[in-house]
């Protein structure tokens, strides 16, 4: 197999006594889905947040493209190519959809210090915008404020700006949550495209979709990984379904 | 024309207006007052760029309010006395020419915002709004202290500085240079809100978390925003102490940076022609107020209760209505 694109390696992470990311090392690679998925609390969005940068880990390394990122800042991670999308959206709200699009592109542009000419009649930027928020199919909403967008919509948003930023790997934390099931089913479909122009690392809750996407899944437990594998193994996997699937069977 | 353009032409025309209907009547404390309103106006626009895009509530602003004055102080004083600024390695003599004075003045503020805001945007909150008065506080005592260009008692000029082609001491002509700078600064304010550098300042404020998702430094938007706030104010700082041909550490007091962030919060945090209107009703409060009452601050402290209290948006807010997110 070729070079993975991102690798964790031994990474712990505590809060006092609460150890929520314990020895986990994860790599993933080149057009691959690797989602990750846990039970409530299992530390999932500690993991991904010590990734895209913002939180630092007590130790272990995290490797982006053949260099360690370890010590970069949530800014230089995010321009070396690691496109985030938040649990709670975390987008400008007072701004219209087509305006935090247009945010994306201008990062990934970086041409962010011009002074004088209207950011929005910049055609390319603009044009980069749209053809996200078209993806995502959130285009006829361009011109909504984001404060007045529904919670799934606002994921979409998240969506169509990680987009704008062209990365290398998308960390996706549950960008189906608050979707419904068709809007869910839809952006299944869409990111099992997406994975041929970047890798995803993918926490998500929804199993159908976690199931249907993933070429591999890693189980996290108390901060913990018990399991990696494919679809199948995780499914057979005796200790999975002890601490996870089996709460989902009950339910 | 949109509403908000509507009230933004109509409280930009106001000010000529008056200056010319005050010239008709030969009333020149008129002219100056509206000339007053015009620079305090201008260092609310510079304080707006910090406060309003940026988000950024600094109580420090009278430090580069008053290091506009000094630059213009010194310079002035210089010429007037024939003494030269330094003698080694160069000489550098003292000037009464307004351009050059402003130049100094605005590179003076940046340089000194440059320097108290690489520090002071390490905090925010609460403890940004400490630092930034302490920094001020600093420079004022600092300025009380200094016996060279008069501690407290300040500098007097006598003569006011002058511009080529204009008599800067008829009330009148420097009313209109106050303006036009007053008038350019705001379209450049305009442009900057809304160029690349103003979308992602202004969504640094909204979202610091998403500004850096987005691979911009926020610290590095704020501290240019932050630089280019103190310059603007000390452009204004140096013609106020023109106006007043006198400049003292009072200019450099936090009672300053107080009243220029009154005129930003009375006016409307954010919108470009806030300062503009909150100057003015100060101005106007303190004349017609303080005729009636030396405690005319009580009602002052009143109107900014009830402004921050049910009209947000400051008079401007409340006349144009939500800002829409424009596109």
């Amino acid at each position: 197999m070729t070079e993975p694109l991102l690798q964790i390696k031994s990474l712990n992470k505590s809060f006092g006594a609460l150890k929520a990311t314990d020895d986990v090392s994860l790599t993933l690679y080149p057009r691959e889905i690797h989602a990750l998925i846990g039970p409530n609390g299992a530390g999932k969005s500690t993991l991904i947040k010590q990734v895209a940068g913002g939180l630092q880990p007590n130790s272990g390394e995290i490797w982006f493209d053949g260099r360690d990122v370890t010590g970069l800042s949530t800014v230089a991670r995010a321009r070396a190519g690691l496109g985030r999308t938040f649990q709670i959206s975390s987008l400008a709200m007072e701004y219209t959809v087509l305006q935090n699009a247009v945010l994306g592109a201008l990062g990934h542009s970086g041409a962010v210090w011009r002074f004088f000419n209207p950011v929005m009649g910049n055609a390319p930027l603009r044009n980069a915008a749209i053809a996200a928020l078209e993806r995502v199919g959130l285009v006829e909403h361009a011109a909504k404020r984001t404060a007045d967008l529904s919670h799934g919509q606002r994921r979409l948003l998240e969506v169509a700006v990680a987009l704008t930023l062209q990365p290398r790997v998308f960390l996706m934390d549950e960008p189906m949550a608050g979707l419904g099931a068709s809007g869910s089913k839809r952006l299944t479909g869409f990111l099992d495209g997406l994975r041929s122009e970047a890798p995803i690392l993918l926490v998500e809750h929804d199993m159908d979709a976690v199931f249907a996407l993933a070429d591999r899944i890693s189980v996290l437990v108390y901060g913990k990984i018990i399991a990696t594998g494919t679809a199948e193994e995780i499914r057979s996997n005796p200790a999975v379904r002890e601490a996870y699937l089996g709460e989902e069977d009950a339910a | 024309m949109s509403r908000a353009t509507l009230i933004n032409t109509a409280l930009f025309l106001m000010l000529p207006i008056t200056a010319l209907v005050a010239l008709a009547l030969d009333e020149p404390f008129i002219i100056t007052l509206a000339t007053k309103v015009a620079i305090l106006a201008l260092a609310g626009v510079g304080l707006n760029i910090a406060l309003g895009l940026g988000g950024l509530v600094s109580l420090g602003h009278a430090a580069f309010f008053g290091i506009g004055g000094y630059a213009m102080g010194i310079l002035a004083h210089h010429a007037q006395t024939f003494t030269p600024l330094m003698e080694a390695p160069f000489l550098l003599e003292g000037t009464k020419f307004m351009p050059v004075i402003w130049v100094v003045a605005v590179i003076a503020g940046a340089l000194a915002a440059l320097a108290i805001g690489a520090l002071s945007l390490r905090t925010s909150g609460v403890y940004f709004i400490m630092i930034t008065l302490a920094f001020g506080q600093m420079l004022y005592y600092f300025a009380i202290s200094w016996p060279a260009y008069g501690g407290e008692d300040g500098l007097s000029i006598y003569v006011r500085n002058g511009f080529p082609g204009l008599n800067t001491l008829d009330p009148i002509q420097f009313f209109v240079l106050c303006f036009v700078i007053l008038a350019l600064v705001l379209f450049c304010t305009g442009r900057l809100a809304a160029a690349p550098f103003g979308l992602a300042l202004s969504a640094a404020r909204q979202n610091a978390e998403r500004v850096e998702t987005v691979g911009l430094s926020p610290y590095r938007l704020r501290l240019l925003a932050f630089v280019i706030s103190g310059a603007v104010t000390a452009l204004a700082g140096a013609l106020f102490a023109d106006l007043n041909r006198f400049v003292s550490p009072t200019m450099l007091s936090w009672h300053m940076s107080g009243e220029i962030m009154i005129f930003v919060i009375l006016g409307g945090v954010g919108r470009l022609f806030g300062p503009v209107a909150g100057a003015a009703l100060f101005i106007l409060l303190e004349h017609v107020l303080g005729g009636l009452s030396d405690f005319w601050h009580v009602y002052l402290g009143l109107l900014l209760l009830l402004v921050v209290l049910f009209a947000r948006g400051g008079m401007i807010g409340l006349a144009a209505g939500r800002e829409v997110a424009h596109d």
